[in-house]
């Protein structure tokens, strides 16, 4: 196996090695657009990995309903008539709807993003009060800072608890001070802080200032009887949220007797949709990443290309030298093919190496909890292995351009240049 | 050795044709010192080409050690000349990143001799040419008679059945040229056929027989006493 031949590779790194800053310009080149490569698809990646950490512990298939009036008139009702859903809808939706996965029935203390008053030792705070069912965890997860969320016990037993938001607790407590245990009052009624939970700063649909009670909790303290307010639903995987969306709308329409064609009597926020956009957004940019560094990496090559041709026309008298001494075409061809391969594999090598540094040092900077949308930078071993594959390929086509104008150059022709 | 029957070889110069050999007989026998000689144009420098096979004729017969040298394409005129000849050129022709005994060992590298013995056999032949504690040197380390022994000491490395030498001493003094031709003579004493081009006629004395081209034709060819050249040394 030629490849195996240590004469072979010592004469190429020999050929090389002989003029290193000119070997060195040569790889700039590539190095640079190696660089370039891969901390545009780093980047990219970074991007798509910071969204989905963004997105972590919220369901993506997940889509939300509330009531709101009716826009259309319909079997003798007049228009503008408000809606109020039932508890028994999810019961009937969960029923009648077998793609839906998780249902969370919801209700809010006051009117939708009204805010109520929450006391403590005479500190108070203007929040949003939701009756919440404890399976709303799996649609959208809560970071809990300290405590627990609320669990199926507090559901049965009627439990007067309660999770706060940091920002509750920030306007109710002293810093540091201890919360878990603690009594608020809501609307005259008392409710024992079990957590404290984060709020995700990048996708806030409960609002910055919220207050989770158990929601058979709300119905007996406010007395809001089987009411509903809105519902967080995931849907299963492999099944579209829009389809399952318009069944679910389908299904209450035909129960609250409103007009099939009203598009405002419920509201719906589909939350996959925001989701497919960023993926697709991050899925172009990290397409446009890779075409534009190929290409930068192609001219790299290029670039190879031309200062070979310029050395082979250098070392034509070298050239005439190994032929007259029994070099065949075939091994001429095959030094200067391999001499490309040789400069790009090594300056590719030497950009990977610089730009992983980079990321890796921008990883540093940006840390674990940043909100911005960056996220461990760096490209993944099928883009690594392709953009090698895809540069060493590029390397022989474009090494054959010098290779075969040596092996033009016939050697009395070599030999008589002085 | 080398049998040539009415070798023809002409250049086209745009519309004309430059008839530079015109119907050249020769042989030589193994073990046998042939200087070439003619002045400039005479087609001497062409005729060593085409016996190094750098170059094809026209028409004509060339047999080489019993072998028919024609119809060559690149790769078989490599072969035929990595096995059959060595090179010794006016200009030396080392190639300048190379050690003195990487040079000699470059034919052997193309003959796919194994490393060890390529490095034996290149210090053998420096020791032969009496270079060898200049082994490891560069050839711009070299003086111009120390050259022109490593590129007679490559010649020599592939053993080959036939030295062609183009020039050999054309640019060296006369001190010098004299101990190359020294070696030659001593090269050619252990049996080996040795063609030499040149236009020097005291260069000519030292070998054994002059073939002398005029226009293309042999004028002259004729054995003669030798020259010692170790008597100038």
């Amino acid at each position: 196996m030629w490849i195996l031949d240590k004469d072979l590779w010592s004469e190429i790194f020999a050929t090389l090695g002989k003029n290193l800053f000119r070997t060195f310009l040569t790889m700039l080149g590539v190095i640079i657009a190696m660089i370039i490569l891969v901390l545009l698809l780093g980047g990219a990646n970074g991007m798509s990995n910071g969204f989905q950490k963004i997105f972590a512990g919220t369901a993506s298939n997940s889509l939300f309903i509330w009531s709101q009036s009716t826009s259309e008139p319909y079997k003798g009702f007049e228009r503008g008539r408000r809606i109020q859903f039932k508890l028994e809808d999810a019961t009937i939706l969960k029923e009648q709807i077998e793609e839906i996965e998780v249902l969370a029935p919801r209700i809010e203390l006051g009117s939708h993003r009204g805010i109520v008053t929450v006391y403590r030792n005479g500190l108070t705070s203007g929040s949003s009060v939701y009756g919440d069912y404890p399976n709303i965890d799996d649609i959208m997860k809560k970071k809990l800072v300290e405590g627990r969320f609320l669990n199926e016990n507090d559901m049965e037993d009627f439990k007067k608890v309660c999770v706060i938001g940091e920002e509750t607790y920030k306007l109710l407590f002293d810093k540091g001070e201890n919360a878990i245990g603690e009594d608020v009052r809501i609307n005259g009624v008392f409710f024992n802080i079990v957590g404290i939970y984060k709020p995700n700063q990048n996708i806030n649909i409960d609002g910055e200032n919220s207050v989770y009670i158990p929601f058979s909790t709300f119905q007996k303290a406010f007395g809001s009887g089987d009411r509903m307010g809105w519902m967080a639903i995931s849907v299963k995987p492999d099944v579209k949220v829009p389809v399952v969306e318009s069944q679910i709308k389908r299904l209450l329409k035909n129960k609250y007797d409103i007009n099939p064609i009203d598009e405002r009597a419920i509201g719906s926020f589909d939350l996959s949709e925001v989701f497919n956009n960023v993926t697709s957004f991050t899925t172009v940019l990290q397409g446009v990443s890779f075409f534009v560094g190929i290409l930068t990496l192609l001219a790299g090559v290029i670039a190879i290309s031309n200062i070979l041709l310029i050395t082979v026309k250098e070392r034509t008298k070298e050239i005439g030298i190994r032929r007259a001494l029994g070099a065949t075409p075939r091994v001429v061809k095959r030094q200067i093919v391999l001499e490309s391969i040789v400069i790009t594999v090594f300056a590719g090598f030497v950009g990977f190496a610089i730009a992983v540094g980079f990321l890796a040092i921008a990883n540093n900077m940006i840390g674990e909890n940043s909100d911005m949308p960056f996220y461990n930078l760096m490209i993944s071993i099928p883009q690594f292995i392709v953009s090698f594959v895809l540069m060493v390929g590029l390397s022989v086509l474009i090494g054959l351009i010098p290779a075969n104008r040596a092996i033009r150059i016939k050697p009395i022709d070599a030999l008589r240049e002085e | 050795m080398i049998q040539i029957k009415d070798l023809h070889k002409s250049y086209k110069m745009g519309k004309n044709s430059l008839h530079v050999l015109k119907g050249i007989n020769f042989n030589v026998e193994e073990g046998e010192l042939v200087a070439i000689m003619g002045s400039s144009g005479s087609g001497k420098s062409t005729l060593l080409n085409i016996l190094g096979m750098l170059d094809s004729s026209d028409t004509g017969e060339y047999i080489l050690d019993n072998v028919p040298i024609k119809n060559l394409n690149e790769t078989k005129a490599a072969r035929y000349r990595n096995k059959f000849l060595g090179f010794v050129f006016q200009s030396f022709n080392l190639i300048n990143y190379k050690s003195a005994a990487e040079n000699v060992a470059l034919p052997l590298y193309y003959q796919k001799v194994p490393r060890k013995e390529r490095q034996e056999k290149a210090l053998k032949y420096l020791e032969q040419v009496g270079l060898k504690e200049w082994a490891s040197h560069l050839p711009s380390e070299l003086s111009g008679g120390q050259k022109q022994r490593v590129a007679i000491a490559r010649a020599l490395a592939a053993e080959p059945k036939v030295l062609l030498a183009d020039e050999p001493t054309g640019a060296l003094d006369s001190k010098t040229s004299y101990e190359v031709m020294d070696l030659i003579q001593k090269i050619n004493d252990q049996g080996n056929t040795i063609l030499i081009v040149t236009h020097e006629p005291d260069i000519a004395d030292m070998c054994k027989r002059i073939v002398h081209l005029k226009d293309g034709v042999i004028i002259e060819d004729k054995k003669i006493e030798q020259v010692r050249a170790e008597q100038y040394v």
